[in-house]
């Protein structure tokens, strides 16, 4: 497995919560996760039931055998004076910047920067090591942008290294670039079983490819419980109406004559599993589209109580039966 | 000032429905039918169906007789492939396929960012300057590839199009940004950086050369210059500060258009959307823009919540539901260990002895096809009676889903109905409407179309928790 693990999706999809759910797969048997947030929603303090998070990395749950997570919320700014001191120990001057709005420059008005100071964040959480030379984190899961911008999220260094063809900037971009391509990284998307999502997965991954980046599996977010199987839904068709009516009134649900309280029941019940059949076919239609991807495929249930804390250890305890972990 | 359609609506609605609903019903009609109307813009966070919103609304307003232009900044080609059209780059493109019966027109656009910012460079420099810029490498990676231009270029496209005033109704898809109004804060930041101190340190270098003196550039500005020239490389910093020399002539041009534009955003002509799903997550962003739209004292007529689920039968309760799929479950069970002797009864007594659990609604009905009478010939008949008895075995498994399925569509109506109530409690003023989800998604024309008119239909699709007492 490898130890960084870049979780992207379409908008909607639920690639936060995949993230915070494979953060905390990962750390099993006292292994240390950290979750990194770089779009600054605070959607981990969110799904972690927490307050928002500082620029800091703090523990903020334990997994089942010991193993923690860490988080973290990657402020833009703040990294980037992280950054400048670490690197170039250019503390005042570094403030001297800040005065001149060459910070905000970098930040916010060319946001490319912003992604580089992100992915360097990232990267050194995974090659930080500790006095006895191990690792701090065995694992570093990144809560990623959305599908249509990971590519070039993730490539900013090599292009910055391009820009900047001498310098400690364009030493850093490299290597930032190595751990990206290299085996360190696995790449995930998340997608749903509806066509736009499948199709931007699609795209994603052929994209990351060209990119030279390392994909790793595809994780199917939300899938609905088969409620009927096949042979309902051959069933369907031809069933008689008033058949339905005896059998919801036999349920107790009153009469079965016409206008009975069972037989009123029927319309809104038949209408109902006509979209479940619609819906079916289309979500069998766009499984076979991902298979035919031939990465690893995983899929996790919808919740139907909704998202919540215990909802995600539901979920991590799922993908640790799946072997994502 | 034009007058707010949605507030219309809301006098116009009658008492019935604003008991019903606690929230303003949003009418979009109205809105896409007033001339005053010139600009609508959808926001809202990812995988809301903003697109396709912004399309069905287009296409709507075109078919109602208006002039539209949709412009999308979506890099997934989405609304190329709902609309039929198979590139759209930054020229807007005439829909083929709509009904002009009412004398509308409908276009589509793609935002290209590149070709925005190379236009703006194109028009606003000379050939000379103009070169060097499109040249410069640092342009050229800002303009292509830098997340973030694209707002900027949004608005500059926005400003385009209404400046050319060839569409009487611009409907905008707003980018899936990282923070939800980031294009709202695209000509500020611009504004701030164009009039910061980082300006006159890149440019002081380049001026140099062209000045004889140079002594307002004192100490701390050389030391920051060589601190940047430390960070970026030496070659870098020249690229950029060659970028911003160049630049400079258009700086004060691309200030005034921002501007104009954020102002055009605020004006009585604009009407802003923000687009949902009935989800916490999409819910909380929602909420933010209604929130910051305020604060920046933008016109929201309302919010469009998509994929809503309601239900045909939604009296019947989840837990009802459930219970009643046991009973039948049951009866399987029963059928099974008794065998013939099961059949036999079991429509009429198991009818009545599960109906005790529902005493509001007692069974009134007896089976048609009761137990069928003993014959001559029992052999036949106990193989009649098994196939009745496998028909009806395998009608009630099917019954059992529906109702399991029906449980699930009410818990999840019930979620929904809790999500939107806490947006409403803590937004009572805006104006709602809800679009009932679609089992599959939108390919063509007709889909969008369908899509319209559920926008337009302005009925609420979750029951209100009190409809039921």
């Amino acid at each position: 497995m490898s130890r960084l693990q870049v979780v992207s999706g379409k908008g909607g999809t639920g690639k936060t919560t995949v993230a915070a759910a494979l953060a905390l797969a990962l750390a099993t048997e006292g292994k240390r996760t950290l979750l990194v947030e770089v779009e600054g929603r605070q959607g981990i303090a969110q799904l972690f039931e927490t307050d928002a998070l500082p620029y800091e990395e703090r523990k903020i749950a334990v997994a089942s055998g010991g193993g923690e997570v860490y988080a973290l919320a990657i402020d833009p700014e703040l990294a980037l004076l992280d950054y400048l001191q670490m690197f170039y120990k250019l503390g005042s001057a570094g403030r001297a910047l800040k005065k001149l709005g060459a910070i905000d420059f970098a930040t916010t008005v060319a946001p490319g920067l912003r992604d580089v100071l992100l992915t360097g964040k990232a990267c050194e959480a995974v090659r930080r090591k500790d006095r006895a030379g191990r690792f701090v984190y065995d694992y570093v899961v990144m809560d990623a942008p959305p599908t249509g911008r990971i590519t070039r999220f993730l490539n900013v260094n090599d292009e910055v290294a391009g820009l900047a063809k001498i310098g400690p900037i364009h030493n850093q971009a490299q290597a930032v670039m190595r751990v990206l391509k290299s085996p360190e990284t696995e790449v995930h998307l998340v997608s749903l079983l509806e066509e736009m999502p499948v199709q931007e997965t699609a795209d994603g991954i052929a994209e990351l490819r060209t990119a030279g980046l390392p994909v790793g599996r595809v994780i199917v977010n939300m899938v609905r419980p088969q409620v009927l199987d096949a042979a309902d839904l051959e069933l369907l068709r031809t069933v008689p109406r008033t058949a339905v009516a005896k059998s919801l009134s036999a349920a107790g649900l009153g009469g079965a004559r016409r206008g009975g309280h069972a037989e009123k029941l029927v319309d809104p019940l038949l209408a109902q599993a006509e979209e479940y059949a619609e819906r079916y076919e289309l979500e069998h239609e766009q499984r076979a589209v991902l298979t035919d991807l031939g990465l690893p495929l995983h899929e996790l249930p919808l919740l139907a109580e909704g998202m919540d804390l215990a909802g995600l250890y539901e979920l991590a305890t799922e993908l640790r039966k799946q072997g994502m972990s | 000032m034009s007058p707010d359609p949605a507030e219309a609506t809301h006098t116009d609605q009658g008492g019935a429905r604003r008991r019903l609903s606690h929230a303003r019903v949003l009418d979009v009609d109205p809105l896409l039918d007033d001339p005053e109307v010139r600009i609508v813009v959808c926001c809202g966070s990812g995988g809301v169906g903003k697109t396709t919103t912004a399309a069905a609304l287009g296409l709507r307003a075109a078919e109602r007789g208006r002039k539209v232009v949709v412009l999308t900044i979506d890099p997934a080609r989405r609304l190329a492939q709902s609309m039929g059209i198979d590139s759209l780059d930054n020229v807007p493109r005439r829909v083929k396929g709509i009904d002009d019966a009412a004398g509308g027109e409908l276009h589509a656009m793609m935002l290209d960012m590149k070709r925005t910012f190379d236009e703006i460079v194109e028009g606003h420099a000379d050939r000379e300057r103009a070169d060097a810029i499109l040249n410069n490498p640092f342009y050229q990676s800002l303009s292509a590839g830098f997340a973030g231009t694209q707002e900027y270029m949004a608005m500059e496209k926005l400003g385009q199009l209404r400046a050319r005033d060839e569409w009487d109704l611009i409907v905008v898809d707003t980018p899936p940004s990282r923070s939800a109004l980031d294009f709202l804060d695209a000509p500020k930041r611009l504004g701030s950086f164009l009039d910061g101190k980082l300006i006159r340190v890149l440019l002081a270098p380049a001026k140099v050369g062209g000045r004889a003196g140079m002594k307002f550039l004192n100490v701390g500005m050389s030391m920051m210059t060589g601190a940047l020239g430390k960070l970026l490389g030496g070659q870098l910093l020249k690229d950029v500060q060659t970028f911003v020399a160049a630049m400079d002539s258009m700086f004060g041009g691309f200030r005034t258009r921002a501007d104009a534009t954020y102002k055009l955003l605020q004006a009585p002509g604009t009407a802003f959307l923000v687009v949902a799903a009935p989800e916490r997550d999409a819910l909380r962003e929602a909420a933010y823009f209604v929130e910051r739209l305020a604060a920046e004292k933008m016109p929201l007529v309302g919010l469009v919540l998509n994929r809503v689920h309601g239900s045909g039968a939604d009296r019947l309760s989840a837990d009802r539901a459930l219970g009643a799929a046991e009973n039948l479950e049951e009866r399987g069970i029963v059928d099974q260990e008794d065998g013939k002797a099961g059949l036999r009864n079991s429509p009429d007594t198991h009818g009545s002895s599960t109906s005790s659990t529902d005493p509001a609604a007692p069974v009134t009905s007896a089976p048609d096809g009761g137990s069928p009478a003993a014959t001559e010939n029992e052999e036949s008949t106990a193989r009649a009676d098994r196939a009745d008895l496998d028909k009806e075995r395998s009608v009630d498994r099917l019954t059992t889903g529906l109702l399991r399925l029906h449980a699930e569509r009410m818990q999840l109506l019930s979620r929904e109905q809790r999500t939107r109530g806490r947006f409403i409690a803590r937004h009572p003023e805006v104006a709602v409407v809800e679009v009932a989800a679609l089992p599959g998604d939108v390919h063509d024309l007709e889909g969008l179309r369908n899509i319209g008119d559920r926008l337009a239909a302005h009925r609420a699709e979750l029951p209100e928790p009190d409809a039921e007492a």
